[in-house]
């Protein structure tokens, strides 16, 4: 044997080698990351930013090498704003393209109808939109606001700061406002607020004509106590409702309003004009700076090609969320579920507005929270933010039935619905 | 000399005045400085509010107290006015300053351009360099600081309306300060309007008088009187505290307040049915826009158009396009709109009746399904164009804002354009179809076509001009919906079941019925919802046509004679 013979030898072979190590990286050595946010339907004005951020964030991963060598492959399917197709399609996520975790959903109807199916077939799933807590399923982590990071701080800032006596509690007729609600009636009347100073009012999706329900918000703050309108009108309905206030000349500083579903996102697509002065509660500002939130903005903006689009909340929960999964599989050295499960817990990672955000045992986050005041242009304006971070609280203490129940998701309680009264868990994981 | 240089003077003054009125008629108070009014005055207010642009909010409120008390002491109302027109752009988000020289400036727009000018003594600084200035920021507190000083400068303004608001103002918050200015302010008031103010909040702070006649007096002046303020003092007053005490400690003076509440009370209840009527009607001449237009292709054609939704949503598109195009006059594209959706929404509507309907005649089920897939097709193509995100339409300045009428009943502008809008677009239309030859076609045709081809009417050429109207009347509605509720893809989907019900109720074929059906239902809706809650009236108001079609189901005015076959 010669040596030129034993060198192109070893050199096809290499060759050889390197190719098949090359098509079997193409095939299997990828990590599927499912993306399962409405892409058509109604809630497409809100989701579609999502998708385009765990896009964003993957590519970066990618051009860092990836997770444990091996690349990130995104699977984006599209459940269409259609609640059953949810669980369909994390069905079809898990079961034909084994994704390894999934980022998804936005509704609190949309997640609780992929909750069985992920429970069933031992899913991952980081869900990154304020909600209203009671609930802490092993499968999911929670890297939006529970009430406690977002209302009772808000109806805090208004009692304390701005002296507020009377309170309309207006939301849309759903799950989230009328469980944030009774959360919030029962920390009022726990503050001693009077049954007479709370007014309670509920609309359908989409509601349009708020002459009536303004006028009796203005009707109820003459009374001579500073009012305040805690809101949890969802969406669209929004646009109508600051308009009517405007009209019928109910300004911030008469009757002040705070939402918790008006972000940067929503206020880009309306007339500021008579918003000006309101509130609104959230665990990030695209205003706040930092130099993680500059780097994150303009990474952003060069991603989808247009220095118009604003940053919100829900996207700095989807990079918190997603950089603490990259954290806990690069821990875990593995990407099976239930280990990464549990490297979750206790990961800490860089919040946008400074300071870490912090994984607790029931999967939701450590945050702080901000109250801004909505500009002209579209951006809010902190005037307030907590001290330190809150922790999410999965069951809130406000509600006669969810007082004595915690979720500790590490051994030896391992579960996410826990008496701690009679010390059991009751076997319903969400 | 002497005698020449003053009436020089004056007219140079007045000039500018009239100049700067002119210009800048929403900070004409300025105008009287600018006669290079250098007194050292305006130079040592300038230098007090030099720290502004650096001052934190807290510190903000300290300077414009400051500021104020030193504009009070000086006692010169050309100051006042200086001040106040500050304090008015720092409210409304116009005071900058420059990022170099940390200089204050006020931001005008005129015709969409940006120009800067000098708030001491209004000198106009050229057009405004984005990069260079920085808004000085404003929050509820300080705006409320803010309007409370601009009421006590502009107490003594010579116009009328700017003293009403600022006793309004001074009304809400009636410190000893505020009192005394209002009592030296009665004195010398000479408008009538303002002076009965006036005397409301002075007999309002009365009512905390220590002397039980002087408060009884008060009580009995405010009698039947519907500033809000007014009804919550009296109800404090015959409120019971912890200790079961009224606040109130004479039993002469509860009963007078008593029935000057009752009487404030009967007043408020009146003027709050005539509010619900508004809602009700402003709610049914929304309902009867949006219905019209398939009154006509629904009820005169007979074809169940699932797409007409999305015709609305593209008049409402096009008002979008419009004020884009024109950024500069917001109000002009609003108005140039409602003809160019007529035409855009007619051109897709006579496209979508030529290129599908025409093929699917007497076969309803086919037709319905055809129009929703259109219907699809229209908001996914919206979603493409514009993106999913809703538009920003924008409200001009003469449809924002309310009619007062008196403290408890205003009625809003854009509400009341809308009702008229929906009255004329009404009244058009039954013209065309009672006075001209196509309304005679149209109504041949539906009537029966095949005689009405015999005498040799085209009914093709007459299908498609109906649908067509009655699809431009959906882009009309299109426009006054943009200007009442958000302007995205979903806008039609909206609307499209309350379109329908209207019609159904009023009677297919009947334009008459469709108003009355439109106003009706929306009455009704208004006065459920204060009792029941907006979900529970509209299902009520649903559950209540239903029976009622069960009961007659041709509704309203059902078409009578040969031709209902």
């Amino acid at each position: 044997m010669n040596k030129s013979y034993l060198k192109n030898a070893i050199a096809s072979t290499a060759l050889i080698g390197s190719l098949s190590l090359a098509a079997v990286t193409q095939a299997a050595e990828t990590i599927k990351v499912g993306v399962l946010h409405s892409l058509s339907g109604t809630m497409a004005i809100s989701e579609t930013t999502l998708k385009d951020t765990v896009l964003m964030m993957i590519e970066e991963q990618n051009k860092k090498g990836g997770i444990l060598g091996k690349k990130l492959e995104p699977v984006v399917v599209d459940p269409a704003s259609n609640w059953p197709l949810f669980a369909e399609k994390t069905r079809e996520l898990l079961s034909k393209d084994k994704v390894d975790v999934i980022f998804g959903c936005w509704t609190s109807v949309s997640r609780k109808s992929v909750l069985p199916v992920i429970e069933e077939l031992n899913g991952l799933m980081f869900y990154p939109v304020q909600y209203e807590g009671e609930e802490s399923s092993k499968n999911v982590f929670y890297t939006g606001a529970a009430p406690n990071q977002q209302a009772i701080p808000a109806v805090d800032y208004l009692m304390n700061d701005l002296g507020v006596k009377r309170w309309v509690l207006a939301g849309t007729d759903y799950v989230y406002p009328r469980t944030t609600n009774k959360i919030l009636e029962a920390y009022l009347k726990s503050k001693g607020v009077a049954d007479k100073d709370i007014m309670i009012n509920y609309t359908p999706f989409g509601h349009s004509d708020w002459q009536g329900i303004v006028s009796d918000i203005k009707k109820f703050g003459s009374a001579g106590k500073q009012t305040a309108v805690v809101s949890t009108i969802n969406g669209d309905a929004n646009v109508p409702f600051y308009k009517e206030l405007g009209n019928q000349g109910v300004s911030a500083e008469d009757i002040p309003v705070v939402a918790f579903s008006v972000g940067e996102e929503e206020l880009s697509g309306l007339d500021t004009k008579p918003l000006v002065g309101h509130l609104a509660a959230w665990n990030y500002f695209q205003s706040v700076e930092s130099d993680a939130n500059t780097a994150f903005i303009k990474q952003w903006k060069t991603f989808i090609k247009d220095p118009k689009r604003v940053t919100n909340d829900p996207m700095e929960a989807t990079y918190i969320g997603f950089n603490m999964w990259v954290k806990a599989v690069e821990k875990a050295g593995t990407t099976k579920v239930d280990a990464v499960e549990q490297a979750m817990i206790g990961i800490k990672s860089p919040n946008l507005t400074g300071g870490m955000a912090v994984m607790n045992k029931n999967h939701h986050l450590s945050k702080p929270v901000l109250i801004g005041e909505i500009q002209d242009d579209g951006q809010l304006e902190v005037v307030w933010e907590t001290d330190g971070l809150v922790a999410g609280d999965a069951w809130s203490d406000f509600l006669p039935g969810s007082k004595d129940i915690i979720a500790d998701w590490t051994k030896p309680t391992r579960c996410g619905n826990f008496n701690v009264k009679t010390s059991k868990c009751s076997g319903q994981n969400f | 000399m002497l005698l020449k240089t003053p009436p020089r003077n004056v007219g140079l003054h007045s000039v500018f005045a009239l100049v700067g009125m002119l210009l800048f008629s929403a900070i004409s108070p300025s105008a009287l400085a600018e006669n290079g009014y250098k007194d050292s005055d305006v130079d040592q207010l300038a230098k007090l509010l030099s720290d502004l642009p650096s001052a934190n909010f807290k510190n903000a409120a300290i300077l414009i107290n400051k500021s104020e008390g030193f504009v009070k002491e000086a006692a010169k109302p050309e100051l006042d006015e200086v001040l106040s027109g500050l304090f008015d752009a720092y409210l409304e988000g116009k005071l900058y300053f420059n990022k170099s020289t940390k200089q204050l400036l006020i931001l005008e727009e005129t015709d969409g351009k940006l120009s800067l000018k000098d708030p001491f003594n209004s000198a106009l600084l050229g057009e405004a360099n984005k990069k260079e200035i920085k808004k000085i920021r404003v929050n509820n507190r300080l705006r409320k600081t803010l309007r409370k000083s601009i009421a006590r400068l502009t107490l003594f303004h010579p116009d009328q309306e700017v003293r009403l608001s600022a006793v309004d103002q001074l009304m809400q918050k009636l410190s000893d300060e505020n009192v005394s200015l209002l009592k030296e302010a009665q004195e010398s008031e000479k408008s009538r309007p303002v002076r009965e103010k006036i005397d409301i909040a002075l007999a309002l702070f009365a009512l905390s008088h220590t002397e039980a006649a002087v408060r009884k007096q008060a009580v009995t002046a405010l009698a039947g009187n519907m500033e809000p303020a007014v009804k919550a003092k009296l109800d404090a007053m015959l409120s019971v505290n912890e200790q079961g005490e009224y606040l109130e400690p004479s039993k002469a003076v509860r009963t007078a307040a008593q029935s000057s509440l009752s009487r404030i009370d009967s007043k408020r209840s009146i003027y709050g049915f005539f509010e619900t009527v508004f809602f009700g009607l402003s709610l049914g001449s929304v309902l009867l826009l949006v219905a019209i237009g398939l009154s006509i292709t629904f009820g005169v054609m007979g074809v169940i158009n699932m797409a007409h939704g999305e015709l609305i949503m593209l008049g409402a598109y096009t008002t979008y396009v419009l004020q884009s195009l024109m950024p500069n006059h917001i109000g002009l594209a609003v108005l140039l709109s409602i003809p160019a959706a007529f035409v855009v929404s007619g051109l897709v509507g006579v496209a979508i009746e030529r290129g599908v309907i025409q093929f699917l005649k007497g076969r309803p089920l086919e037709t319905l399904l055809a129009t929703f897939g259109i219907s699809l097709i229209l908001q996914q193509a919206v979603r493409t164009i514009f993106s999913p995100l809703n538009r920003q339409v924008i409200t001009p300045d003469w449809m924002s804002g309310a009619l007062q009428i008196n403290p408890v009943l205003s009625l809003t502008y854009n509400r009341l354009y809308v009702i008229l809008f929906s009255l004329i677009v009404f009244t058009l239309l039954l013209l065309i179809m009672k006075r001209t030859v196509l309304g005679l076609y149209v109504r041949a045709v539906s009537q029966n076509r095949d005689m009405a081809k015999a005498m040799g009417i085209r009914s093709e050429w007459v299908d498609a001009m109906t649908f067509g109207l009655g699809s431009g009347v959906a882009g009309l509605a299109g426009v006054a919906l943009s200007q009442l509720t958000n302007v995205g893809p979903n806008l039609g989907q909206a609307y499209i079941i309350d379109s329908f019900m209207v019609v159904v109720f009023g009677g297919v074929g009947n334009l008459w019925g469709t108003l009355v059906g439109g106003l009706s239902l929306g009455v009704a809706n208004k006065f459920l919802e204060p009792a029941m809650g907006a979900v529970l009236a509209k299902i009520i108001v649903l559950v209540a046509l239903i029976l009622f079609i069960q009961k007659r189901p041709s509704g309203l005015f059902p078409q009578k004679g040969r031709s209902v076959e």
